[in-house]
């Protein structure tokens, strides 16, 4: 009994967790029709079990809480708030009574009258009009069997009407059972009825499942399987076949699919079918009913047995095709479910004594190394594989997603939402970027109360956003990624921020400071105020926070695993906590490098390569004003000297020595989000495996170092943390995890202005690219120049990249060096011949004259010219001859110019098609994401055009536009599909994820009047 | 009042001798292998293994502006704890543990260099000379060490 207890208690706690998170995701969707069916499932299952399990109190909550989602699922109530809120608190309640039970063993004694009370109002207010009462429902809950409940206040159960009728239809396979005492009342006491009704088969099916999955020889038979859907399908199944009414429920097929799958033998049914039998025993039904519900089974059995023979056959196809099926419904869960459950403690104990074994394992292989030949060699080889083995195998069972500390989340922001009467829109990133569960642990109450705290303090009031020009909705955003080894965690709202000039005087009150340093300090310093201990800037004490405990607790915890947090906010933009949370706790592997006469470790997974560099070698490392630099395959790469970054002095002593001890340098290639760097060390070892530990909190600040460890040799080592280098060589690098509301703003602001590269050329001194275009500037000797097919090329990196002539007046130099401008696309490069090279600045580009002349996207005035913008696609076009010569039909700029939003992953693209479309008259947002994208949706941003490219790293094309045509503002905006491929197929599908039109790229003409005829058709549908 | 006896373990820092309270001493070590800590703060000499544990070095010359001892000398050190982290404090040599009685304890006279009042919890008088007490949270706690100095 015990066992069965703690395996409801645990399930049940989970499903409660779902139904959680579930019920908040229904208010904001209430038509979400698989949402309210697993939620109801759910419900009817804890519903199911306590009454099993007799806990009367539990059951009749349950029970309240099913009706009114089960009157929901009928469509006769309407998903209110109100309800929604009156179910979650039901759940607490269960939740309650659950822990009471986890402590005591015992159902606690309670009054849940009034919840159940309410629950029923609430379920009978909607339903008035049918036809039955409300029956008084808590001393029915409690003491009617289960089979009339069911089917009284279960909608959508199988009623009695329906069982009687399939009774009468069918001569089900119970007959002999039912015909000595047949009275009219006993008509329905068909097989079903006499088990105990549909939840008691849910029961059975339950413990059956337990038993297959406890025993070994069949346990395979359920491999990949989802227990819950596969419980709810088995029930389901039973129930039909025992109403006598077998063509009501699932096919034996897709209730057995995965024995049939795994091919279950005639022994593997032997034993399901014993199995079945003592499970039978177990819920003591009669002798006869046993052999009954066997019969049933043996029924099944028999297909199941031909399937499975028949899938052995043509397995290959058809496994893939039912797995998929499989995986659709099951979804995630279908792993979750396939584990067993142990004690946090014995994994603890198991990853120290890896620790232990990992460095002693390491201490023997250095001593292998030194004493050389050793018949201890191949023993301790093995040995050391075997622990790297275990070591991955640990490492795996502690790892979970991230997204287990957030389940809560939603409901919170919920209940906050009601409390405080803001709109909060929470969105949630990178759940399932997976780490340590002892870091989990630890960061779940901190992240939990700065949520809280971002939803408290730093969303403003409906009234106050709209009047500060923000949208109604505040958003909190949680993001969670890897990066350099360490896992970070963003908390972003677009909230008021924190009010710098409020925590100067509260700092200055509480003598944390004085004016004078107070002045001293950017905002930045001031608003890690927050850190300290009694530092809350919300006026009033609310309920959620303001309390002064919290930020202080919140830092101390996160440092207290190694971590570090990051606040950057603006006020009136909103607030960016950025947690960044090291390897500690676990073994990484490390490049042990040697600096001077100290060794430090880098951790390996942001090593990108290593490079010797010597004046001897084919690279070294060359200085810009003693800034050293190495080139390494067309890229220059910022290096820095390890000894500097670590403050140690130079070495002047002997510069002869050091010359030449600088020859041959070692060089670690870095790579920090995506800024890669070179570390210059001296010397590179090995690797090693690594137990990072943390340093001890004196220095804990040094963002040099992720933390300590002990080598093989016993010696301690520090542990480099290439990020705190990489944050100390720039700043804008630590920017890149930095403060998303400004982000956004900058990468607005970047939309709008363009970098570009004014040149001139021929007559034309006045013309201009976008430089994101432009891949190099280079000058060539004209001797180098040559000819092929009437057109000049040169050798450029060993191919051959034809020079294209802006004018065809324009003559080539004849002699000295030729500047040229060189664009790349794809693999193939092409150069245009420029006279000199002029300026590079920033600023809008507004096409004012449109062009007709080929070539030139149009005139637009910069830095006080008027400049020809020269469209490169049309000069790629003449140096590849891929098409024709084409011009853009224009539309003359109007005030209301059509907004275009623009999305491809390409920067080249976005950069040709936008001064394209901005040359016809159109006003272009660009993006480089779908998810971007749809941020400026949620933004509430609106276009009168979208145009996607389809292939798109992350979300393609296809599912981005499923997003757009599923819900939000952007439902009824054409869309246009651009894409390199062009198949019917394509087509088709982009048709069918609702694109109106689908474009290849490249065809502008066919793109410019694509979007002629999509915004007409808009306009006049509208 | 009961004459009740107090336990030090005695340290000789630059001459001076001081008293660390018996039960908080965890260790006494001989002269270790010590990793250096390029950047840390001055008072740290680096860290060190013990038994698998990594160890802070604190140098206590130098967090006690003391001038660096000569080279050659032995250096010992006590390892103590503080908020649960081990750190080793470096001494010039250990003594023996002594035990004085309560009445010769006095508080830090007011003329005390600051650098010894933040850390001394009071002085013993012996015959012959004096005994800081030095206070381990005191001495370990950075934050406090770094405002005054700034």
């Amino acid at each position: 009994m015990d066992d069965l207890l703690n395996e409801f208690l645990t399930e049940t706690n989970e499903s409660i967790d779902v139904v959680d998170g579930e019920m908040v995701t229904l208010e904001q969707d209430p038509t979400n029709k698989p949402i309210l069916d697993n939620i109801f499932r759910l419900v009817h299952t804890i519903k199911g079990t306590c009454g099993f399990l007799g806990l009367p109190r539990l059951e009749s909550v349950a029970h309240a809480g099913e009706n009114v989602l089960g009157k929901y699922r009928d469509g006769e109530l309407v998903v209110t708030s109100d309800s929604v809120t009156l179910i979650l608190s039901a759940l607490d309640r269960i939740k309650e009574i659950l822990s009471a039970l986890e402590e005591t063993q015992e159902e606690p004694s309670g009054d849940d009258s009034d919840i159940i009370n309410q629950l029923n109002v609430v379920a009978t207010g909607g339903s008035i009009e049918s036809s039955a009462p409300a029956p008084a429902p808590v001393e029915e809950v409690i003491d009617m069997p289960e089979i009339t409940k069911s089917t009284n206040n279960i909608p959508g159960e199988v009623s009695l009407e329906e069982l009687e009728a399939a009774f009468a239809a069918a001569p089900g396979p119970d007959d002999e059972d039912d015909n000595d005492e047949v009275t009219s009342e006993d008509d329905q006491e068909d097989l079903l009825s006499r088990i105990g009704g549909a939840d008691a088969v849910q029961v059975i099916v339950h413990l059956f499942h337990n038993r297959i999955f406890g025993d070994v020889s069949v346990k395979t038979l359920m491999d990949g399987v989802n227990k819950r859907d596969s419980k709810v399908k088995m029930g389901d199944f039973f129930t039909a076949c025992f109403a006598g009414k077998p063509e009501t429920g699932p096919s034996v097929a897709t209730t057995f699919e995965s024995f049939i799958l795994q091919g279950m033998t005639a022994k593997q049914n032997e034993t399901v079918r014993r199995l079945l039998g003592i499970v039978l025993e177990e819920v003591e039904l009669a002798f006869s009913d046993v052999e009954a519900v066997l019969a049933e089974y043996d029924t099944a059995a028999a297909t199941i047995l031909s399937e499975a023979d028949k899938k052995a056959k043509v397995k290959t196809k058809k496994s893939d095709k039912n797995s998929s099926s499989a995986g659709a419904k099951g979804g995630d869960t279908s792993i979750a479910n396939q584990s067993i459950r142990v004690n946090v403690q014995v994994l603890e104990d198991l990853m120290t004594m890896v620790s232990e074994l990992v460095l002693t394992r390491n201490q023997l292989m250095q001593l292998l190394r030194s004493s050389g030949d050793s018949a201890f060699a191949i023993p301790l080889q093995h040995l050391s594989q075997c622990t790297t083995e275990l070591q991955e195998g640990v490492m795996k069972t502690r790892m979970q997603p991230v997204g287990n500390a957030w389940a809560k989340l939603p409901r919170i922001i919920r209940d906050l939402q009601l409390e405080l009467g803001k709109k909060i829109d929470l969105q949630m990133l990178g759940a399932d970027t997976e780490l340590d569960r002892q870091v989990l642990e630890m960061i779940k109450d901190p992240l939990t109360h700065m949520v809280r705290n971002s939803a408290d303090h730093g969303v403003e009031m409906p009234a106050d956003r709209l009047a500060a020009g923000k949208k109604e909705t505040g958003v909190i955003r949680l993001n969670a990624f890897h990066e350099g080894g360490h896992i970070i965690i963003e908390i972003t709202d677009d909230g008021a921020g924190i009010p710098v000039e409020k925590l100067k005087a509260k700092a200055l009150k509480n003598g944390l400071a004085t004016e004078e340093e107070l002045d001293e300090m950017t905002d930045n310093q001031i608003q890690m105020f927050v850190f300290h201990a009694g530092f809350s800037t919300a006026e009033k004490v609310t309920a959620v926070s303001g309390r002064g405990v919290g930020m202080d607790v919140v830092k101390t915890n996160i440092e207290k695993i190694g971590g570090t947090v990051d606040l950057k906010s603006v006020e009136g933009k909103g607030t960016s906590f950025s947690i960044k949370i090291p390897l500690t706790l676990a073994i990484v592997s490390a490049l042990i490098v040697k600096c001077r006469e100290d060794r430090f470790a880098i951790p390996q997974i942001s090593v990108l390569e290593l490079v010797r560099a010597s004046n001897d070698s084919e690279h070294n490392i060359e200085h810009i004003n003693d800034t050293p630099v190495l080139r390494l395959r067309d890229r220059l790469l910022p290096l820095v000297r390890l000894d500097e970054i670590l403050g140690m002095p130079k070495q002047e002593e002997d510069t002869e020595k050091e010359a030449l001890k600088r020859k041959d340098d070692y060089i670690v290639i870095t790579q920090v989000g995506s800024f890669t760097f070179g570390i210059v060390v001296d010397k590179v070892f090995d690797t090693e495996e690594i137990v990072v530990k943390p340093v001890a909190p004196i220095l804990r600040n040094l963002q040099t170092f992720a933390g300590n460890t002990i080598l093989g040799d016993g010696k301690v080592i520090m542990i480099l943390d290439p990020n705190g280098i990489a944050s100390l060589l720039s700043d804008s690098v630590t920017d890149s995890a930095g403060f998303g509301a400004e982000e956004e703003k900058q990468s607005k602001v970047a939309n709008e202005r363009e970098a570009i590269l004014l040149f001139g050329a021929g007559e034309n001194n006045h013309r201009a690219v976008p430089l994101s275009l432009v891949a190099r500037l280079e000058e060539i000797d004209v001797t180098t120049i040559e000819s092929s097919d009437g057109m000049p090329v040169v050798q450029y990196r060993g191919q051959l990249m034809p020079l294209v002539q802006l004018d065809a007046t324009y003559q080539l130099k004849e002699e000295g060096r030729q500047p040229i401008l060189v664009f790349a696309d794809g693999d193939r490069t092409m150069g245009i011949v420029v006279d000199e090279i002029v300026d590079i600045l920033e600023d809008d580009i507004n096409i004012e004259l449109s062009s007709a002349v080929d070539g030139q996207v149009g005139t637009a005035v910069i830095n006080g010219n008027a400049t020809e913008m020269i469209d490169v696609a049309y000069y790629i076009e003449k140096a590849f001859g891929t098409l024709g010569s084409s011009s853009t039909s224009g539309h003359t700029g109007t005030d209301a110019r059509p907004h275009v939003l623009l999305i491809d992953d390409s920067k080249f693209f976005l950069n040709m098609i936008k001064p394209l479309l901005s040359a016809a008259g159109y006003k272009v947002t660009a993006v480089d994401s779908g998810a971007a994208a749809l941020d400026l949706r949620e933004k509430g941003d609106d276009f009168d055009i979208i145009i996607s490219d389809i292939e798109m790293p992350d979300m393609d094309g296809f599912s981005f536009a499923e997003e757009v045509r599923e819900s939000g503002i952007w439902q009824k905006t054409p869309m246009i599909a651009l894409s390199s491929h062009h198949t019917p197929k394509d087509f088709a599908r982009g048709r069918e994820v609702g694109f109106d039109d689908y474009v290849v790229k490249l065809e502008r003409d066919t793109l410019m009047s694509t979007i002629i005829e999509q915004i007409a058709k808009k306009q006049n549908a509208a | 009042m009961e004459n009740e006896n107090r336990d030090f373990v005695t340290i000789r820092l630059a001459e001076q001798l001081c008293g660390i309270p018996v039960l908080e001493v965890h260790d006494v070590l001989s002269e270790q292998g010590i990793t250096a800590v390029p950047l840390a703060p001055q008072a740290v000499a680096g860290v060190l293994n013990l038994r698998g544990r990594i160890v802070t070095a604190i140098n206590l010359r130098k967090r006690l502006g003391l001038p660096e001892q000569e080279d050659g000398a032995v250096k010992m050190s006590i390892v103590v704890e503080y908020q649960g982290e081990p750190y080793s404090l470096l001494i010039d040599s250990v003594g023996d543990v002594m035990s004085f009685p309560e009445d010769s304890f006095e508080r830090n006279p007011v003329t005390l260099d600051s650098c010894w009042q933040d850390v001394s919890a009071g002085i013993f008088r012996l015959e012959g000379e004096l005994m800081v007490v030095l206070d381990v949270e005191k001495l370990l706690n950075f934050d406090i060490g770094q405002a005054t100095a700034a």
